[in-house]
């Protein structure tokens, strides 16, 4: 069979020995990858079976490593690069938004960078500064990136490998806090779009959409809502750039009303983006005004705060209310 | 214009300064691995407590008492006892995260006890020792790793800046407030820590071009404790880290980081030039990380028990201890009476950490700008409402 139950990260690191066993230019970069397996155990196993030259533990230095990974695209290697935590990928900004996502346009079309940058993202595990935090609408307001972020371990295994094959650069936000969440994964099935936009749940009175951690809270939004009789469509986007616009607006013209939940500050956000075209291209099927629910305008805040914070259930159940009261 | 000025400004202190330009040449001879013994290493005290010469050095250390030695160990072993407390508070669950210093006494200690008050230093998350030199409450060092704060103290109050968990960064602070300092024609000096992994980062490789380049007084001291977190300093370098600094122009020594004295002395003698106006210098101290990364590591898949047993031979502490049981400078007495200070600490710690308060929840909303800002005024509101939505709820 070739169905299995496995955790989020498991998939991930199935998916990337997958890759390795059947690609030899796929390489693996980054801190702590080899024998540590990762900070997160990710990579596990990797170097022992692939070898340090496959599997590369690297210098402690972020631009370093997305900079030499755009060197071995160049030179027909796909490599795909771990960085530790959110909050140490702005070392590497520079050469990710300056570099990478551009050298495509300005080859005009003659070098293709099929590097993958995998970032642990999000909070919920009560880390320290830096280790908690969400920031890909830093990268989605850059032409060149894909950014995509699994909900489920399936996704997570399949969009690995989509995202590998791509031929431009993806950024790859693996929801940290899921990582330890158990789902079915068929290595054999034949996978959706990568840019696709999935329909979780069904339902009429209103859309939830969402996209990486946070769409499990959703689908615990939805069973709530469940009980007091309302019924909530969970819309899993699976990819912030692109958007699948098609999908929500769908969607919406279902249920005529729409919130957008992100773990990222609202201001700005990828939020702000999908609210504002979808009020465009369904004005009016809308019954409400489109919401937003997401982290404040202000710096990722200690642990014992992540709770106020984040999204959780009464905050998102919150917003449907103040929606359906239109 | 200011640049220049910087560059070429004139010793401050001559006066009362030995100069010791061209006594070190920048190039020490190294042994070309990353790891092993060096030559080089500057050793005053061996691991069996033995004193021994060094020409270079042992004037900065030539007048030191039996008291101050005391000091210095008193300084490592509260140090040590502070430490473990943290450690095993963690373990307890009142600590999200700890990252021990343990092996790394002497290095903290002996760079810590050269600063004078008025000299400034960039940490990164591990200098509990150096926090504990410059005055800083332990207690308030593990706000952040409760998760109640994201610093903890008034880094101007005892010129000790706040932790810096991204790698690297605060040496780039360092530069910059040393390039302040000599625009001002103060005297003082800047430290900044950090680790032999961190001196890979571009803004290390920055720091030193700034500093070099505007001749700022400011001293790199790099704890080379053998890992980043599993990555041994061979994945950094492929030449002694404190050979690097030739390159830049400016000095490096390697010291042995777990000799006290030995670090005393050599930062004394780093700091020294920064105020005489030579600029900066950087210091390896080639020390050892005897516990794990974090309290979120498992040191056990990357390296064996041999290397850890070969350097508690070398621990710092008991180092020391040796020595001045040796030389009749302290006795049975002194250790008692530190044992039970210990003890004292360790319970103030354990009292403070368990009745630290949670943060009020408007916290989030605090200093977010130092002017205010609308947006964050708005969100505070909605904040509030939500909130006391709640409250509402529950008290009908
Ligand atoms: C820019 C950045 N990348 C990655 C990390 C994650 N990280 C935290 S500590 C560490 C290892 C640091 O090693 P080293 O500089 O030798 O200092 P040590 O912890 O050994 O004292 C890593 C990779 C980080 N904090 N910042």
């Amino acid at each position: 069979m070739a169905a299995e139950k496995m955790a989020l990260a498991k998939a991930i690191n199935e998916s990337l020995r997958r890759a390795l066993e059947s690609d030899p230019k796929v390489l693996i970069m980054g801190e702590d990858v080899g024998k540590l397996g990762g900070v997160f155990r990710v990579t596990d196993g990797l170097q022992k079976d692939f070898g340090e030259s496959r599997v590369i533990d690297t210098p402690l230095a972020e631009s370093g490593i997305v900079g030499t990974a755009i060197g071995l695209a160049l030179r027909g290697y796909r490599p795909v690069v771990e960085i530790q935590f959110d909050g140490f990928v702005f070392p590497a900004y520079d050469q990710i938004v300056t570099q990478l996502a551009k050298m495509h346009a300005r080859s005009l079309g003659k070098v293709k960078l099929p590097v993958v940058v995998r970032i642990p993202y999000g909070g919920g595990i009560g880390a320290v500064e830096h280790h908690s935090e969400s920031p890909e609408a830093l990268f989605a307001h850059v032409a060149g990136l894909k950014i995509v972020s699994p909900s489920n371990a399936s996704d997570a295994y399949w969009m690995m490998q989509q995202a590998i094959q791509s031929d431009d650069p993806v950024i790859f936000f693996e929801p940290k806090r899921r990582y330890w969440d158990k789902g079915e994964v068929n290595t054999e099935a034949i996978p959706g779009p990568l840019h696709s936009a999935r329909v979780v749940r069904e339902g009429t009175d209103l859309t939830l959409a969402a996209y990486g951690p946070m769409v499990k809270t959703c689908l615990e939004v939805a069973a709530a809502a469940a009980e007091e009789g309302k019924s909530l469509e969970v819309l899993d986007l699976r990819s912030v750039s692109p958007l699948d616009f098609d999908a929500i607006q769908a969607s919406v013209e279902k249920t005529r009303r729409l919130v957008v939940v992100h773990e990222a500050p609202v201001f700005f956000g990828s939020g702000a983006e999908i609210a504002a075209r979808i009020t465009e291209r369904c004005f009016y099927h809308l019954e409400a005004p489109v919401l937003r629910v997401g982290g404040y305008h202000a710096p990722y805040p200690p642990a014992r705060l992540e709770e106020e914070y984040l999204p959780g259930l009464d905050r998102v159940l919150d917003a449907v209310d103040r929606a359906l009261a239109y | 214009m200011t640049v220049e000025s910087t560059a070429a400004r004139t010793p401050r202190r001559s006066a009362s300064t030995k100069s010791t330009a061209g006594k070190r040449t920048t190039a020490k001879k190294g042994t070309g691995a990353a790891q092993g013994t060096d030559p080089q290493l500057v050793q005053l005290l061996t691991p069996e407590g033995k004193r021994v010469k060094n020409a270079e050095y042992d004037t900065y250390v030539a007048g030191i008492t039996p008291e101050e030695l005391r000091g210095l160990y008193r300084d490592m072993v509260l140090t040590r006892r502070f430490d473990a407390e943290a450690t095993s508070l963690q373990r307890q669950g009142e600590l999200g995260l700890w990252a021990s210093l343990l092996g790394q006494e002497a290095a903290q200690i002996g760079s810590g006890r050269a600063l004078r008050d008025d000299d400034y230093v960039f940490p990164t998350y591990r200098e509990h020792g150096v926090a504990w030199c410059r005055g800083v409450d332990p207690t308030n060092l593990l706000g952040m790793f409760r998760g109640v704060n994201n610093g903890g103290w008034d880094p101007n109050g005892n010129n000790f800046h706040l932790y810096t968990i991204v790698i690297g960064s605060q040496t780039l602070h360092a530069t910059g407030y040393a390039m302040g300092v000599a625009k001002d024609g103060a005297d003082s000096a800047v430290i900044a820590y950090f680790g032999d992994g961190a001196s890979s980062q571009g803004d290390v490789a920055e720091s030193f071009t700034f500093s070099a380049v505007y001749n700022a007084p400011v001293v790199f001291f790099c704890q080379n404790n053998q890992w980043a977190i599993s990555e041994p300093t061979e994945k950094q370098t492929r030449v002694p880290l404190y050979q690097r600094a030739q390159g830049y122009g400016f000095p490096g020594v390697r010291v042995d980081g777990n000799d006290v004295l030995a670090c005393l002395a050599v930062t004394k003698w780093a700091l020294e030039r920064a105020r005489a106006g030579e600029g900066p210098t950087l210091v390896e101290a080639y020390t050892y990380r005897m516990g794990a990364h974090t309290t979120s590591d498992d040191p056990t898949r990357y390296r064996g028990d041999e290397e850890r047993l070969a350097w508690e031979a070398k621990d710092p502490i008991l180092r020391l201890r040796r020595y001045l049981e040796a030389s009749n400078h302290a006795d049975e007495g002194f250790f008692a009476e530190l044992e039970a200070e210990s003890e004292a600490l360790g319970r103030r710690v354990r009292e403070a950490v368990r009745a630290m308060p949670d943060p009020d929840h408007f916290a989030i909303f605090e200093n977010v700008y130092a002017d205010g800002h609308a947006l964050v005024d708005e969100e505070r509101a909605q904040f509030a409402a939500y909130q006391a939505s709640f409250a509402d709820a529950e008290g009908v």
